[in-house]
């Protein structure tokens, strides 16, 4: 049987948790805790959880100020708000004087389905990963969004985490251990690499399962920290398998193609490929479809590796 | 995990913060320095705008005008009202200024400076490369500076930040902010306006510098904030309005704000952009020019 939670579920119950362990936890939301989930917390501790409105911009601020007074604060809304709407205010609050603030924030990417392109989160990683003295990080499922969350309360300095809106396979078991700044191979094979994160991940290993199949040997690499970037497993990937693809729920400038294309050109140029969100705003529907309109799907996947195998045994010959 | 060291830093400053435990309990309102009486605060005022002259004229660039205007404020607390130790910058139960308007830097460093929070003489590397006398306030590289601005309209939101962990941890510490007049035009003075209103911080007191410009011309030529003490009224804040070069009458104002409960204060400051000197007086010029080395010359001789 196949398990599924959303990673914004996950985000609500840990939250709690780290809210039981620490006194010094205090978490702030833009009138949205119903759907980041972190009602979960305010009904635990309400003294603890302070509603913003909705006025993101100061909750930015307001997060600063609590962390520059000694709390670890977690503020959470829309990914499309955290990053859009505050750049200005993330940047000069909490990244330069790299502050302890936590901004999770839930329904990242085109899975937000029908809301449309409003609440669409495309640009957010590429947003974050600009600022100096920011980590990063994409959970895969909600085991890996629990530890991240956990690493992120007990590590000093700005963080964003991008969670998602549906309800996502599980793909790692409860005694997974998520570290900071580390690839995980979630699978071996030599024919090509597919570096995933997020909700990509469950698919990437679906179209390696597909592709074994019909003999293709793909490794799949899930990159959860996106800042910094795990270069080692990057650059053995391209030595080992000669053809990387990268898949993002993201647009596919500023995130993980980018990111991961930079350290390929520099360390060890091998051919590459990147299935990402497309350079347009997208329509309403549902997630599946607006997926597909993207090529975001395991067939979308195996169609990529293979293509890119072919341009790999071409560059070889 | 901060990946990429900021060029010059040596260690950051918050990251060996003091622990704030939340069972912390009140700890005595007892003034570390002696409060200058009214005439030496007076001579300080001066002291600290030749400072301004002085480092702006030294960098040949800064923002002397609406450092000018907010001297005596600026004056008042941190020679007379904030509980603070220039020796020791984090002590947890500091009371807090915050400069919303960042480009008055230059006089919060003469304040932090003659208060005994760096030497004297490093003023003079004002805008240097590496220097600590950043061209707008940076928390992360300034002793006693509580935030790092520039981009305006962002300190009222920080302040309530910190008034609400002096909430929660049991401290009675007491957060100061300056906002300048122009800087009202942002949006997000009004979001956090409503909060600090809605949260009642009562001890949280915003002073608007009522300076009547900004870049662009004056105030009601360029955005009108007028009724300035009814907007903050309505939001739900005890006004005051002072003459903000009047020494007297601002601390009268501080200490009225200590006496009122429930609700965040706010004093509206009148003032003069290039407060005295007389060529800089009501000059936008002199908003983000600094004074040549004769205008310099001129400006201290106006303030000995």
């Amino acid at each position: 049987m196949t398990l599924e939670m959303s990673t914004r579920e996950a985000y609500g119950h840990v939250l709690v948790e780290l809210g039981k362990e620490t006194e010094n936890i205090v978490v702030l939301d833009a009138d949205l805790a119903r759907s980041t989930m972190t009602r979960l917390f305010a009904d635990e501790f309400p003294q603890r959880f302070f509603d913003c409105g909705i006025a993101e911009q100061n909750m930015i601020g307001i997060a600063a100020g609590l962390a520059a007074s000694g709390k670890t604060v977690f503020a959470s809304t829309f990914a499309v708000f955290a990053a859009a709407r505050c750049y200005d205010q993330v940047r000069m609050s909490i990244a330069q004087p790299r502050q302890n603030v936590k901004i999770v924030a839930s329904h990242g990417g085109v899975t937000v389905g029908e809301d449309g392109f409003s609440h669409h989160s495309i640009e957010d990683l590429a947003l974050f990963c600009s600022f100096p003295n920011f980590t990063v990080i994409v959970p895969a499922d909600a085991v890996e969004t629990t530890q991240a969350v956990r690493v992120a309360a007990n590590t000093h300095g700005p963080f964003y985490i991008r969670l998602g809106r549906p309800k996502t396979t599980i793909i790692y078991p409860e005694n997974y251990r998520f570290v900071l700044g580390k690839a995980v191979k979630m699978r071996g094979g030599q024919d090509a690499t597919v570096i995933a994160c997020g909700l990509m991940v469950a698919k990437a290993l679906q179209a390696a399962d597909n592709l074994a199949r019909q003999g293709i040997e793909c490794r799949v690499i899930n990159m959860p920290t996106l800042k910094p970037l795990d270069a080692e497993a990057i650059v053995e990937a391209a030595k080992e398998t000669d053809a990387i693809l990268t898949v993002e729920e993201h647009l596919q400038h500023g995130g993980l193609g980018s990111r991961v294309a930079q350290v390929v050109a520099k360390r060890h140029p091998v051919p590459m490929s990147f299935l990402a969100i497309k350079d347009f705003y997208s329509s309403s529907g549902k997630p599946e479809q607006l997926l597909e309109v993207h090529g975001l799907t395991v067939e979308g996947i195996e169609r990529e590796v293979r293509a890119l195998i072919s341009r790999k045994n071409q560059a070889l010959t | 995990m901060p990946s990429g060291k900021r060029r010059v830093n040596k260690a950051n400053p918050l990251a060996s913060a003091p622990k704030v435990s939340a069972e912390a309990t009140s700890s005595k309102r007892v003034a570390l320095a002696k409060p200058l009486s009214m005439e030496e605060m007076k001579q300080m005022a001066k002291k600290l705008r030749r400072h301004i002259i002085t480092m702006t004229a030294k960098a040949s660039s800064g923002h002397p005008g609406g450092s000018l205007s907010s001297v005596e404020i600026v004056t008042a607390l941190f020679f007379n009202l904030l509980r603070h130790d220039p020796k020791n910058p984090r002590w947890p139960d500091r009371d807090r200024f915050v400069l919303s308007k960042g480009h008055a830097a230059p006089l919060l460093y003469s304040a932090l400076a003659e208060t005994g929070y760096f030497p004297l003489e490093e003023l003079l590397t004002l805008r240097q490369l590496d220097s600590r006398m950043q061209g707008h306030t940076d928390m992360a590289t300034t002793p006693g500076v509580e935030m790092s601005s520039g981009a305006l309209g962002q300190g009222l939101s920080f302040s309530i930040g910190i008034a609400l962990a002096a909430r929660l941890d049991r401290r009675d510490y007491r957060v100061y902010v300056l906002l300048g007049d122009g800087e009202c035009d942002e949006g997000q003075v009004w979001e956090a306006a409503m909060a600090a209103a809605h949260y009642k911080m009562d001890n949280l007191v915003a002073i608007v510098d009522r300076n009547r410009q900004q870049i662009d011309g004056w105030t009601y030529e360029v955005m009108d904030t007028e009724p300035m003490a009814e907007k903050w009224r309505s939001f739900g804040w005890h006004v005051i309005e002072v003459d903000g070069h009047d020494l007297a009458q601002i601390l009268a104002a501080f200490d009225e704000t200590k006496r009122i409960k429930g609700k965040p204060k706010a004093i509206i400051a009148r003032t003069t952009k290039g407060k005295g000197v007389s060529f800089m007086e009501n000059n936008l010029d002199f908003h983000g020019k600094a004074p040549t080395p004769e205008e310099a010359e001129q400006a201290l001789k106006e303030l000995e």
